[in-house]
């Protein structure tokens, strides 16, 4: 994978990006091992919850509650933020949310910026933009550092540098940071990044960080992560900016409880984030002596109105559904062409492109529902898939070769005379292309066209020659 | 097909002909969870869109005499051991509907167990989705075949001579790579293996 930004309006259709994907051996066994790990620890720190499904149905409730009265909750964010000294920036989509983050950063007078973890960054690619500024952005996550030195993109919304192995981490680590020794235990590694990064947090004076969320009710910020990185940038510059979807608020404080257990345990397997943190404004003896906030739409207005669709908006981006998809785990999460891969990308993308764009991610699922088992606030995806789905179709019209297959078989199906002729038919069909084997059982090995993808390493057994109604009207004359 | 494909329009009018086919009946038993889904967790939703009151009347009427096959023997009929002989090494693969959607459960390996002279074998990532999804086989056939090559790997790790499942379509699916690869592994219904007794070996 290139350095080029994941933008679901330029990649192309989830088929053939999964192809090329597939290709790439070491990034399979890399995301079959990650996942499995991953999904391994989660199983055994929700299996000792004894009231998962209560706290599930919980965060669901408060997710739905808050998007029913989304209105009321942001505009209370934004007045006890503004009372706390933080400054509240509006931005209709992520050309607006460019704009302002680069214009705090050059009033701040710095060139650079050192980052958090924040997939709405990486959804705006905030990082071109502040570098078409002049602006130098340094992650400071370990993956995302990874993914920067690396001129890599994020395949995972919360593992992002995932489909990496230790060995390639540290290649990239030699390279870029001119360490030819490097060992590759997980303590050099760490020790690499840790020297790398330190001399950034000191010097760097602008900060910019994502959310994980806004709380209403005290006008707080809540940001949680694993290594401490995150917590250097949001105390130790002097400005620091964050952006957040318009999706993070929750009413209360007392909501955390909550989602701060369905968070760490669905996303990373551990029972509670290590570094938990919440800032409320700005607080004149210690911390950032500014603080702003831009709470963006880019498109999440548009999803509540779909009642169907809105559900999408519940998410806290776990990962858990990237981790259980039995697609992503074979493609890994550049092949959906967009920041947010996986199930939750599959429907959040769409939806984000106002279905203009990434309209295959729709189908990039065998609807098997592992996503939705483990969704810690019980978004039913495939449901959300299904529908966007029907949206797709309703764009594609009725003048092309699978409508008018799908509107044939339709007809057929609602006549017990017209469903007989097509068995009839479907034998007459295919006996050109059934070769019998030693048990004089019919296959066929090759389908022309679309269900050509089924005979690429299938083979489909002939049509019977009693079907299940003939040997049921036979069956109940002889009576057995 | 057409429904999750996303053809509601084609769709609807098959749910009036499915009711108005099973409509009285005391029981309508589907040896397929995915069909049995389909009609639980769409035909109220569908009803509801057609605007049809003495339709949504009918449905809610027929849906809980609708049961997927296994289902209707252990829940419906209270039975595991329903003395079927099958004398072969079998695994089984725990279809993504029955398994998620109809909570089916432990409900067909209790009455394979059951089963006398069977020698049942756990299948390695029995919960793992076999990659048929109905047109997502085609439609990312390459996706749904490297999904359908996990499968059979654990199929042939357990040293079955056959593999069974609820649903026809996963069968099917599993079948046409078994058979592609001679690997003389075979797939089976589950009713096929309950129906199975000294007299029809």
């Amino acid at each position: 994978m290139s350095g080029t930004a994941l933008d679901p309006r330029t990649a192309p259709v989830f088929p053939m990006a999964a192809r090329a994907a597939m290709g790439d051996t070491q990034l399979r066994k890399n995301v079959r091992h990650a996942t499995d790990v991953i999904q391994a620890k989660r199983a055994r720190v929700v299996g000792e919850m004894p009231d998962w499904q209560e706290l599930r149905e919980s965060g669901r409730r408060i997710r739905q509650h808050t998007m029913e009265h989304l209105d009321v909750y942001l505009e209370q964010f934004e007045e006890n933020c503004t009372r706390a000294g933080g400054v509240v920036h509006w931005a209709r989509d992520a050309a607006e949310a460019r704009r302002i983050i680069v214009d705090l950063v050059k009033a701040t007078g710095s060139d650079e910026v050192i980052k958090i973890k924040s997939m709405t960054t990486e959804e705006i690619q905030l990082n071109k933009a502040l570098e078409a500024a002049g602006i130098h952005p340094f992650e400071t996550d370990l993956a995302e550092l990874i993914i920067q030195l690396g001129e890599d993109q994020p395949s995972h919304i919360v593992v992002p540098a995932l489909h990496k192995n230790r060995q390639q981490i540290r290649e990239i680590f030699q390279r870029k940071m001119n360490l030819p020794d490097l060992g590759e235990k997980p303590q050099d590694l760490a020790d690499a990044a840790r020297m790398f990064l330190r001399e950034k947090f000191l010097r760097v004076k602008t900060g910019v960080s994502g959310a994980n969320f806004l709380i209403a009710e005290t006008g707080g910020v809540c940001v949680v992560e694993s290594e401490g990185n995150g917590r250097m940038c949001l105390t130790l510059p002097e400005t620091l900016i964050t952006v957040a979807g318009i999706d993070k608020v929750v009413p209360r404080f007392q909501d955390l409880e909550v989602l701060l257990q369905l968070l760490p345990r669905s996303a990373t397997g551990e029972r509670m984030n290590p570094y938990n943190s919440i800032w409320t404004g700005v607080n004149a003896a210690d911390g950032p002596k500014a603080f702003h906030i831009v709470l963006m739409d880019n498109a999440r207005t548009e999803i509540l109105a779909d009642e169907e669709g809105r559900q999408t908006l519940n998410c806290i981006r776990c990962g858990a559904c990237q981790n259980a998809c039995p697609v992503y785990r074979q493609t890994g999460g550049h092949a959906y062409g967009s920041v947010y891969a996986g199930p939750i990308g599959a429907i959040l993308t769409p939806q984000l492109m106002e279905m203009e764009h990434a309209q295959s991610l729709p189908y990039a699922s065998s609807l098997c529902g592992a996503c939705y088992e483990v969704c810690p606030v019980k978004i039913n995806i495939p449901e959300v898939l299904i529908h966007l789905r029907n949206k797709v179709v309703e764009q594609n019209g009725i003048m092309n070769a699978e409508a008018l297959a799908m509107r044939a078989m339709g007809i057929i199906f609602q006549s017990e005379r017209r469903f007989r002729a097509a068995q009839r038919m479907g034998r007459l069909a295919e006996s050109p292309l059934v070769r019998k084997d030693g048990q004089g059982q019919g296959w066929i090995g090759w389908l022309p066209g679309l269900l050509g993808g089924w005979t690429q390493v299938r083979d489909l057994q002939s049509m019977p020659e009693e079907t299940f109604r003939d040997w049921w009207e036979k069956r109940g004359k002889n009576g057995r | 097909m057409h429904w999750n494909t996303g053809y509601q329009e084609e769709a609807l009018p098959l749910l009036a002909r499915f009711v108005a086919q099973f409509k009285g009946a005391e029981a309508v038993v589907v040896p397929s969870s995915s069909c049995v889904a389909m009609m639980r967790d769409h035909y109220p939703k569908m009803a509801e869109q057609l605007n049809d009151a003495a339709l949504k009347h009918d449905v809610e009427e027929l849906l809980p005499k609708v049961f997927e096959f296994s289902e209707f023997l252990t829940k419906r009929l209270g039975l595991e051991d329903v003395g079927a002989y099958y004398p072969h090494r079998v695994t089984y693969h725990a279809s993504c509907h029955g398994l998620r959607n109809l909570g089916l459960g432990d409900g067909p390996l209790r009455l394979l167990k059951a089963v006398r002279g069977i020698d049942l074998v756990e299948l390695q990532g029995l919960e793992q989705c076999c990659g048929f999804g109905g047109t997502f086989a085609v439609k990312n056939a390459e996706v749904s075949s490297a999904m359908l090559a996990e499968k059979t790997t654990a199929i042939l790790n357990t040293k079955a001579e056959a593999c069974t499942a609820c649903d026809n379509s996963c069968l099917m699916h599993i079948q046409g790579a078994l058979h592609r690869q001679r690997t003389g592994v075979q797939t089976v219904h589950l009713a096929e293996i309950l129906a199975s007794d000294e007299g029809t070996r």
